[in-house]
């Protein structure tokens, strides 16, 4: 590992004060991601924040709606009686993330900000515009298989690997952050960024920013959603493709509904053509693929990942089918 | 011994630390990027605990911190400070195997044995973790811990067994 130098924040002010007055230093907390961006050299932060004596742990609930600190455990948010019962679509999420072992260190704010499995992202051997900027990007003509299919752009085509951030998407996630000047609040749609230009840039966080905590609305979908989750392997594997679907249902009809996908955008992707589909109507097995369809609109497969197309397109209808209680 | 002091707001890259280790305290210098496997096996010399990956996605190095399994591998020293640690060396009493050593060697879950410090260290985790202990749960629930022996189906039994006998 490339030397970096340590030090345990006491608290918010001095945590954010020491990150966002240096570029070269960044915040650890469970490490799960850290540590092996740090084995593989893909990043070398000069120092770094260690934000675990920070006072967000925890998820609590105030008339069904819930917040969670950014620094539980997502195995105590998994396990949460709280969050099994009125946010079960996360409960389910999470437990197909990582491992158990992983999951009793990472945390809910590290999770989300995540950095892509992209190969060559982690490879710091080759060009790589998110991680070297102006270098190049082999992924667009390479190895893209885990690639994305949404969102890309010709600088970078990096896929965002994570579940949990997904299913936050379809419970209308709103995130805490606190900064030197107080506290903002912004939806989990306005925190990642398309790569663009700027693949480099991920999030909307600004430098010392905290996220502090995730707060859920009340879920009238808890009855009715399911998080689907494909990959090469059981468990213990990133998604190639996967689907949150959260619908708030009267009898068989579709009052509300959310659905996003991951593994497959280059940020969590809300499907709003499927909600909209879906909206008022009957839901059926014939709405469900009908809706499914739509989940393909605007995706552009790479030399390596066509199959993506039509597995998000099954992957939605799916995940309807599931959610809807038509299976 | 000593017990450490708060840990500083103050950037260093040398630190004296304690940790706690299957109830011993050891008084270490380390740097900060040596992780708490480096220490367990480098410095500490307790080998059992192994080394498959130093990227967290195996599990041979699970230990338990506080009483919960993670990858010794994905945490670094200076940050186990004031944690309890118990590693495979940890488990025996008084020369008796731990019941979850029994059932690996009962229900023959092994091979090469070099996953097994973290299979057993993960096992007595899972069975902390009140979960049901059919055979598709204890398949998911352990599935961070890879053994390229292949010898799941009987890890599997000797888990089972374990949890049924109350361990």
């Amino acid at each position: 590992m490339l030397p970096f130098s340590y030090a345990a924040a006491p608290d918010t002010d001095t945590a954010m004060r020491m990150v966002g007055a240096d570029t070269n230093a960044a915040f650890i907390a469970g490490g799960t991601d850290m540590l092996q961006l740090l084995q593989e050299a893909v990043i070398a932060p000069r120092h770094l924040v260690d934000i675990n004596a920070l006072p967000f742990v925890g998820v609590r609930f105030d008339q069904g709606s819930s917040r969670i600190g950014a620094l539980t455990r997502l195995s105590d948010v998994a396990d949460d009686p709280g969050i099994r019962q009125h946010f079960p679509l996360l409960a389910q999420a999470l437990l197909e993330t990582a491992s158990p072992q992983v999951r009793n260190m990472a945390t809910v704010g590290g999770n989300l900000l995540q950095r892509t499995r992209c190969l060559y992202f982690r490879d710091a051997t080759v060009p790589c515009n998110k991680r070297r900027p102006g270098s190049g990007c082999p992924a667009q003509d390479g190895l893209n298989r885990i690639n994305a299919i949404l969102g890309g752009s010709e600088q970078c085509i990096a896929a965002y690997p994570g579940d949990m951030a997904v299913a936050l998407l379809a419970l209308d996630a709103v995130l805490v952050v606190q900064n030197a000047q107080g506290e903002r609040r912004m939806s989990l749609d306005d925190l990642y960024r398309l790569p663009g230009e700027t693949p480099q840039h991920e999030t909307a966080l600004r430098s010392g920013e905290l996220i502090t905590a995730v707060l859920l609305p009340p879920n009238t979908a808890a009855a009715n959603s399911h998080y689907l989750k494909l990959r090469d392997r059981a468990s213990f594997e990133w998604a190639l493709v996967s689907v949150a679907a959260a619908l708030q249902m009267d009898g068989s009809q579709v009052r509300r509904a959310r659905v996003a996908a991951g593994g497959v955008g280059t940020t969590p992707w809300r499907l709003p053509r499927v909600e909209d589909a879906l909206h008022g109507r009957e839901l059926t097995a014939d709405l469900a693929r009908q809706a499914g369809e739509l989940a393909g609109d605007g995706a552009t497969p790479r030399t390596g990942n066509a199959f993506k197309v039509p597995m998000l397109q099954r992957a939605v209808e799916r995940a309807l089918v599931t959610a809807g209680g038509l299976a | 011994m000593d017990s450490p002091g708060p840990l500083t707001s103050t950037p260093s890259s040398q630190f004296d630390i304690v940790l706690t280790v299957n109830g011993a305290s050891h008084r270490l210098a380390v740097d900060a990027q040596t992780t708490l496997l480096d220490a367990l096996r480098d410095r500490l010399h307790l080998t059992g605990t192994k080394r498959g990956c130093d990227l967290g996605q195996c599990g041979a190095c699970t230990v338990l911190l506080d009483g919960r399994r993670i990858n010794a591998c994905l945490m670094l020293a200076v940050m186990a400070q004031g944690r309890s640690i118990t590693t495979i060396e940890g488990i025996a009493e008084d020369g008796a195997l731990h019941p979850m050593q029994e059932a690996f060697v009962e229900h023959d879950a092994f091979q090469c044995g070099y996953c097994t410090p973290g299979q057993i260290m993960s096992a007595i985790g899972l069975l902390t973790e009140s979960r049901e202990t059919d055979d598709a749960t204890i398949r998911e629930h352990m599935s961070g811990n890879i053994c390229r022996c292949g010898a799941y189906t009987n890890i599997v039994a000797a888990v089972r067994d374990a949890a049924s006998r109350g361990a």
